[in-house]
Formats: C-alpha cells, sequence, structure tokens
C-alpha cells in the first residue's frame, strides 16, 4: 500500500474482505475521500502531529472527558479521538435516514400498543413472555397515555456496515443515548483543525441538533402548558456522561436539575430556585428510568425525586425519553423489529437487522452452543460492550461460563454471527505516526417530537485497539467525526 | 436560577478566594523568613496556621518544608491551595451550564497544572505562587468581562466578599496590636517594621497603602486602611460594600422573597465598618471588633443559606 501511494502513513495499511471506507478493495481511494487523502499525504509529519496535540488539549480544557467505572474512583479520561473524517455520501445518507425513520416510526407504535392495547400480541405476532418476561416491561406504564403518543424522543441507533457495503442495524438505543456532545464537539475540533478541507468538501451542517431536541422537548409538553419549562435530568457530576449533560443544558438554555432539585407537591413538580419554587413541566430524563422515583421504583435510589411517578401518570409532567422504553430494545426482542415494522406499518425494513438466534428456542440454543467459539453471545439487558462473549477471541474458560449460563437463563442471552464490519482509516501516533484501518460503527441521533428527523451525521465510534471489535468508550474505543455530503 | 447552582458558584468562588489568600500568606511568609526577624520561624508560623483558622490535622512541626507542602500541594488537606482549587473547580463542574467556556477552560487549566504533581523542593514556590495568582486573576477577568452579571455573578461576588472579609479579619487578629509601639517609622528597617510591610503584602495592601499614607508605617493607619478604607479592595470595609450591593441586586432580581432579616443584619454590619472610627477600634479592642465582624459574616452566610438555598418547601409555597 505504502510504495503505491507514495506515502510512509500507509505503510502498514492493511485491505482484506472487510470494507474498508477510504480504499476499494484494488487499492484505489474512493471518490469521496480523494480530497481528503490528497490532504493528509501532503501534510508532514510534524505538522499532523501538532494538530492532533492541540486537538487533544482543547478536548481536555473543555473538560470533555468521560469517567471510567471499575477504575480508580473519578478517573477522567479525554474521549480518544481521531483526526481522520468518516465520510458518507449523500445517496447512502438518505437510505439510512430512510431507513431510520422508518424503525423508530414502528417502535414507538410498538410501545404505544403494548403499553396500552396490546394488539401485536395478541395477533400472536410477538409471543407474550418475550414482553412480559423483558426486565425493561414496566407494568406501571400500562394505560398512561404520553403527549403525542411519543415514547422515545430521542433514539441512537447503533449501525454497522457489512463487508457488501450495506448498512444494518446492530440496536437501538432508547432509553437513554449517549454519545451526541462527542458529535457535536468533534465537529467543531475538526473546523478548526482543518478549515480549507472542510470548506472544500460541502459537509451537511449538524450544529442544529440542539434546537431540533429543544422544539422536540417543546412539542411534548403537557397539555395547557403552551411555554413549558423543560429541564435536563442529571444524576450528576459522577456519571460517565456529566459533560455530555452539561453541554446539552447549555446548548439548549434549559436548567441542568439533579433530582435534589426537584420537589413534588400536589401531583406537580417544581424545581428549587432562588427565588422559590419554579414549576417543571418536560424533564428530558438522562437518569435511568428505574432511579427517578424511589417510591415507585427503586426505593435505594437517592438521584430521583419522591412523587415524581405520579405526577407523570397524573399527566403534569413529561418525562423524554417515557419510562419503560428498554422494553422495545431488549436484545432478544430486536430479533422481532422487522416483524414489527411489517405489522404496524405494512413494509419491508428498508435497514435490516444482524441475524439473531434466541436462546429460548430449544434448536437455535443447541445451534449456538456448539458455535460458540464463532459466534458472539450478548446479555439481553447489557449495554456499553459489558457482559459479552465474542467467541472467535474467547478462552475455552469464557466459553464454558457462558454455557451454563445461558442454559440457566436462556431468557437472557443471544447470539449472533461474529460480524465483519467496516474498517476506516485512523491516525496512529507514537513516535512514528502511521494511518492504520480500524473498525467502526455509526451512531446516528433520531429526535422525535412533532415529526421524526435525523441529524445528518452522527457519532462514529472506532474500535482503537488493533484488530479490535469493541467500539465502547468504557472498553478503548475513540470516536471520529461523521461527515455527510450534499451531492 | 436553582439553589443548588446559586450555592455551587458562592462555594466555587469562596474555595478560589481562599486559594489566593492561601498563596500569599505562604508566598509572603516564606520570603521573609529570609529575613533576620524577632519573630521566630515557630512564631511565624504558628501565627500562619492560626490566620488560615488553625486547618484540622496541621500543626507547626519544627520543618518549614513539610509544613508548606502540607499547605500548597498536599490533595489529602482540605486547607491546601491544591485542595481549594480542586474543590472550586469540582463545584464549577456542578455548574458547567452555568458558566461560560472562557472561565471553565481557565479554572479547569489551573486545575491541570496544580494538581499535574509536586514541584521540587527548593525553587518551587515562587514560581508555583505567580503562577496561581496569574491564574486566579485570569479566572477573575474571564469572570468579570465575559459573564453576565445576573444571579450567579451576585453568589460570586458574595461568596468572594465574605471569604475576603473573613479571611483578612482572622490575618488582623493573628497580630498584637495594641503591645505594639504606636509609631515605629523611626525605626524603619527595624524587624517590626518588616512585620507591618508583611502583613500588609498579605493583603497585597503595601503599595496602594503608600499610595495613601507613604511609607511611614502607623499601626492606626494600618488598622484603618485594612479595615475601613473605602476604596482599597481588599479591606473589609470593601468587601462588605460590595457584599451588600450583590444583596440588593439579588432581592430585586428573585422579586418574591423579602429576606428582610438578611438586609438588616447585613446592612448594620455595613453602617458599623462605615460609620467607624479607628480609634474606637483600638480602644475596644482590635481582636474582639474583628471576630465580631466575623461572627456577623457568619450570621450573613447563614441567612443566606436560609432565604436562598435550604428554604423549606411549606415555606416557599404558602409564598
Amino acid at each position: 500500500m505504502g510504495t503505491r501511494h507514495g506515502s510512509a502513513y500507509l505503510r502498514n495499511y492493511l485491505l482484506d474482505q472487510a470494507f474498508d471506507e477510504m480504499f476499494e478493495p484494488d487499492g484505489e481511494v474512493r471518490p469521496h475521500y480523494r480530497v481528503l487523502f490528497e490532504i493528509f499525504r501532503s501534510l508532514p509529519e510534524e505538522e499532523l502531529m501538532r494538530l492532533k496535540h492541540s486537538a487533544d488539549m482543547s478536548f481536555l480544557t473543555q473538560g470533555i472527558t468521560f469517567t471510567v467505572y471499575g477504575n480508580e474512583a473519578g478517573t477522567e479520561r479525554i474521549f480518544p479521538y481521531d483526526m481522520l473524517p468518516r465520510i458518507i455520501t449523500g445517496a447512502e445518507w438518505r437510505h439510512i435516514e430512510r431507513g431510520l425513520i422508518q424503525r423508530i416510526t414502528a417502535l414507538n407504535l410498538f410501545l404505544e400498543d403494548v403499553y396500552n392495547e396490546g394488539r401485536i400480541l395478541r395477533d400472536g405476532i410477538i409471543p407474550g413472555e418475550i414482553v412480559y418476561s423483558c426486565p425493561q416491561f414496566r407494568r406501571e406504564m400500562r394505560g398512561l397515555r404520553v403527549p403525542r403518543n411519543v415514547y422515545i424522543a430521542v433514539t441512537g441507533t447503533d449501525l454497522l456496515r457489512l463487508n457488501d457495503g450495506s448498512f444494518v442495524v446492530l440496536e437501538d438505543n432508547l432509553r437513554v443515548p449517549s454519545g451526541v456532545s462527542y458529535m457535536l464537539t468533534s465537529r467543531r475540533v475538526m473546523k478548526r483543525a482543518f478549515p480549507q478541507t472542510f470548506r472544500s468538501y460541502g459537509v451537511r451542517p449538524i450544529e442544529h441538533y440542539p434546537q431540533v431536541l429543544l422544539s422536540a422537548l417543546r412539542s411534548l409538553a403537557p397539555e395547557g402548558r403552551p411555554e413549558p419549562t423543560i429541564v435536563l435530568l442529571t444524576p450528576g457530576i459522577y456519571n460517565s456522561a456529566y459533560f455530555e449533560h452539561t453541554y446539552l443544558a447549555r446548548q439548549m438554555g434549559i436548567e441542568l436539575v439533579e433530582g435534589r432539585d426537584l420537589v413534588v407537591h400536589d401531583n406537580v413538580v417544581y424545581m428549587r430556585t432562588t427565588a422559590g419554587l419554579r414549576r417543571v413541566d418536560v424533564i428530558y430524563r438522562r437518569v435511568d428510568g428505574d432511579f427517578v422515583d424511589p417510591l415507585a421504583f427503586r426505593a435505594d435510589s437517592i438521584l430521583g425525586v419522591a412523587g415524581l411517578f405520579n405526577a407523570y401518570r397524573a399527566g403534569n409532567v413529561t418525562f423524554a425519553n417515557a419510562l419503560g422504553t428498554g422494553v422495545a430494545d431488549d436484545k432478544a426482542l430486536y430479533a422481532y423489529v422487522p416483524a414489527i415494522i411489517r405489522y404496524y406499518l405494512k413494509e419491508d425494513e428498508i435497514l435490516p437487522n444482524v441475524e439473531t438466534f434466541l436462546m429460548t428456542d430449544r434448536t437455535q440454543r443447541q445451534h449456538v452452543l456448539q458455535n460458540l467459539d464463532k459466534l458472539v453471545v450478548k446479555a439481553v439487558s447489557e449495554s456499553g460492550g459489558y457482559g459479552m462473549l465474542i467467541g472467535p477471541h474467547s478462552t475455552e474458560e469464557q466459553r464454558v461460563e457462558f454455557r451454563n449460563r445461558i442454559e440457566a437463563n436462556p431468557r437472557n442471552y443471544i447470539a449472533q454471527p461474529t460480524l465483519e464490519f467496516s474498517r476506516s482509516p485512523c491516525l496512529m501516533g507514537g513516535k512514528d505516526p502511521s494511518i492504520e484501518p480500524r473498525h467502526v460503527d455509526l451512531r446516528p441521533y433520531i429526535l422525535y417530537g412533532d415529526k421524526v428527523t435525523v441529524v445528518p451525521g452522527g457519532l462514529t465510534r472506532v474500535a482503537l485497539r488493533k484488530g479490535s471489535l469493541v467500539v465502547n468508550s468504557s472498553q478503548g474505543g475513540g470516536s471520529k467525526d461523521t461527515w455527510v455530503l450534499h451531492d | 436560577m436553582l439553589s443548588r447552582v446559586a450555592d455551587s458558584l458562592y462555594w466555587m468562588s469562596r474555595y478560589l478566594e481562599r486559594a489566593e489568600h492561601t498563596v500569599r500568606l505562604l508566598d509572603v511568609n516564606f520570603s521573609m523568613t529570609l529575613d533576620p526577624s524577632s519573630t521566630s520561624e515557630e512564631e511565624r508560623w504558628k501565627r500562619v496556621l492560626a490566620a488560615l483558622g488553625r486547618p484540622a490535622g496541621l500543626e507547626w512541626n519544627g520543618d518549614f518544608y513539610s509544613l508548606v507542602h502540607a499547605l500548597a500541594f498536599d490533595k489529602e488537606n482540605p486547607a491546601s491551595i491544591t485542595a481549594c482549587i480542586s474543590a472550586a473547580r469540582e463545584n464549577a463542574r456542578q455548574v458547567r451550564e452555568e458558566i461560560n467556556s472562557e472561565q471553565w477552560q481557565q479554572l479547569n487549566r489551573m486545575y491541570h497544572r496544580v494538581t499535574e504533581g509536586t514541584p521540587e523542593k527548593g525553587h518551587w514556590l515562587d514560581e508555583f505562587s505567580t503562577a496561581t495568582l496569574n491564574d486566579l486573576h485570569l479566572f477573575q477577568g474571564a469572570t468579570d468581562t465575559s459573564m453576565t452579571h445576573g444571579e450567579g455573578w451576585q453568589f460570586i461576588q458574595i461568596g468572594r466578599s465574605i471569604e475576603r472579609a473573613t479571611s483578612i479579619a482572622a490575618l488582623v487578629d493573628v497580630f498584637e496590636w495594641d503591645a505594639a509601639p504606636e509609631n515605629i517609622s523611626e525605626g524603619a528597617g527595624s524587624q517590626q517594621f518588616l512585620e507591618w510591610i508583611g502583613l500588609l503584602r498579605c493583603c497585597t495592601a503595601f503599595e496602594s497603602y503608600c499610595n495613601v499614607y507613604t511609607a511611614d508605617l502607623v499601626q492606626p493607619q494600618i488598622l484603618q486602611f485594612l479595615l475601613l478604607n473605602k476604596e482599597f479592595p481588599h479591606s473589609v470595609r470593601y468587601s462588605i460594600d460590595q457584599l451588600r450591593c450583590a444583596l440588593l441586586a439579588l432581592q430585586e432580581g428573585s422579586g418574591r422573597l423579602v429576606a428582610e432579616e438578611l438586609s438588616r443584619v447585613a446592612g448594620r454590619l455595613q453602617a458599623s465598618l462605615t460609620f467607624c472610627d479607628i480609634s474606637e477600634v483600638m480602644n475596644q479592642g482590635v481582636g474582639s471588633y474583628v471576630r465580631n465582624v466575623s461572627q456577623q459574616c457568619r450570621e450573613i452566610h447563614s441567612l443566606i443559606y436560609r432565604d436562598y438555598i435550604k428554604y423549606k418547601v411549606q415555606v416557599a409555597l404558602s409564598l
């Protein structure tokens, strides 16, 4: 590779059957990457490293950090950031956008249905036990009407690109998806570091995300509250996404509140201000649903507010997202999403699922247990890359452990084939900087207020460790800016 | 503004002011140990500890380095400069959306600088103090020029004024006022003279004092300047004037709350500093006067909490 393009950076570049975002299989640069490629190739090493260093510093002084759990208490790290943007063409994006809108619309209809009439269960499309045995199903939500019937105001859906270049959905994050602040701040850093490149590309803007989110939240206010007070509820500074909470609150110009700032009186929610109590109408909830009200859910929660759920039931306050949305991103239910789309929209799914084996099904379970070394096993209720077995990279010991766990609680696990997903060039620092391919996914953010909107872009997460397939920030992942092009 | 946010801004500001005061005390007293002095090293550092309110777990053990280390760099010791700056940043982090990026970045930079490691013995203090004071001033500048002078800013003013007034009062309190000869200007260069310079320097007051009174260091004038001067930003009176202004602005802005008692107590303190004569203070006893000022500051602090931050929900609902 290196000699072919006359660039020392590319000496370690590997092209195999995995889809490469920048290069064609024959090593030719894809047309939409050509300008970028030329610019990077012509940058002297020192200049490149200087830009990288100044980007890192700007993340650090801005406090754009995340907290690593299970490490020394409250270790702050900057989110590793790669300088080479990931580029998506206008045509690719239109396909993704249509697919996401379709999927979110259907999942929202599903939530409305399972928490009310339950037609889809009665019609036998989805077995009732999948829904009712889901730990995220909230009986308390039965029969509760939410404004505009919108349950999922904010979604971050994870997509992968397979070897043939097509996008598939890996999972829907319908509870409290995070990461959007990295999408927004990466863009700002990129614009500062590479103004010319940026100008020559015609990248679609994403900076309006906070305004779109705000108007979505506003449109979900309880009836009769024309000038709603909207707040962002955070667990506080020790949460790994705290930076994001402050960032979004500031960008939207709304109060960032913690549970201790709120009080409920006569089923009305107030926040404590220096000028007395002020009524709250919409809560953009970044606290896990189980923790919002110690009276209704987990009694040991100190993040929540006593009586909040009653105020919600009384229709005096809106949660975004609603509670109990986790039932629709359960990893076992995921297998039924194509059926859900067909049932409610009478359409075929635009973005396909990854093939998924349900452990509750005897034959599928047998197949999985015999092929543990080839498959990926996931706990249905875990996220963030925790509770996973990646077959080809596992030890015999781990496989035995997972076999026992699956047999003890089949409902709690699903399996998927180990996916070959796309790689994108990344700048590897160190003494001898080089550009090497790393696996990437894509998390676009979908907002649902009076209509469904997808901001053109998303968070591209990178598995920075060589050969790694795990992109989660808690597990050595990083991010890069995502450019969606005008055509 | 959320009560919790006001609380954090208030403490952020107090911690920064405390850090600044501690930097000066250490810096000035360290340089004073370089000259021969009537004050023994032990006396001097005990006095510094007393002026800082006798931080728990800190004693003079004869080793100057270990004491300065504890007061400057020890993260575990809550009175240290590093701990104060960390606490200020922690408070700022909780209200990240209320302060602007210039302020946050400046504070964050300072935090990363002071926590990145203890400098080597010997040539550290001067560099550390200069850099820290610069950083603190930059933060102050960013606060005044780029933050809206609204409620949040007022709480920052309140925090700083209360902290400053009480720490100057505590510093004045540790000196022996009544025993010292009244006029020591004839002994210029003498050791007592150096002590007074030191005291003024700890309050960044030496140059300003000279502008008003020339370099004649006379006890009543020093006291007058540090306690009752109307224009000097580190005098107790100036701080209380600022405090009063901020409290009035707050009351006006928040409308609903009346805060009558708070207004009365702060007004009374301001009046006593405005209309007081320094000879009265000296007759009454400097120590008891400044302790009384501190006591009133504590009372104001409690009333701010009662009215704006930790009020009872029942009270708020009935208004």
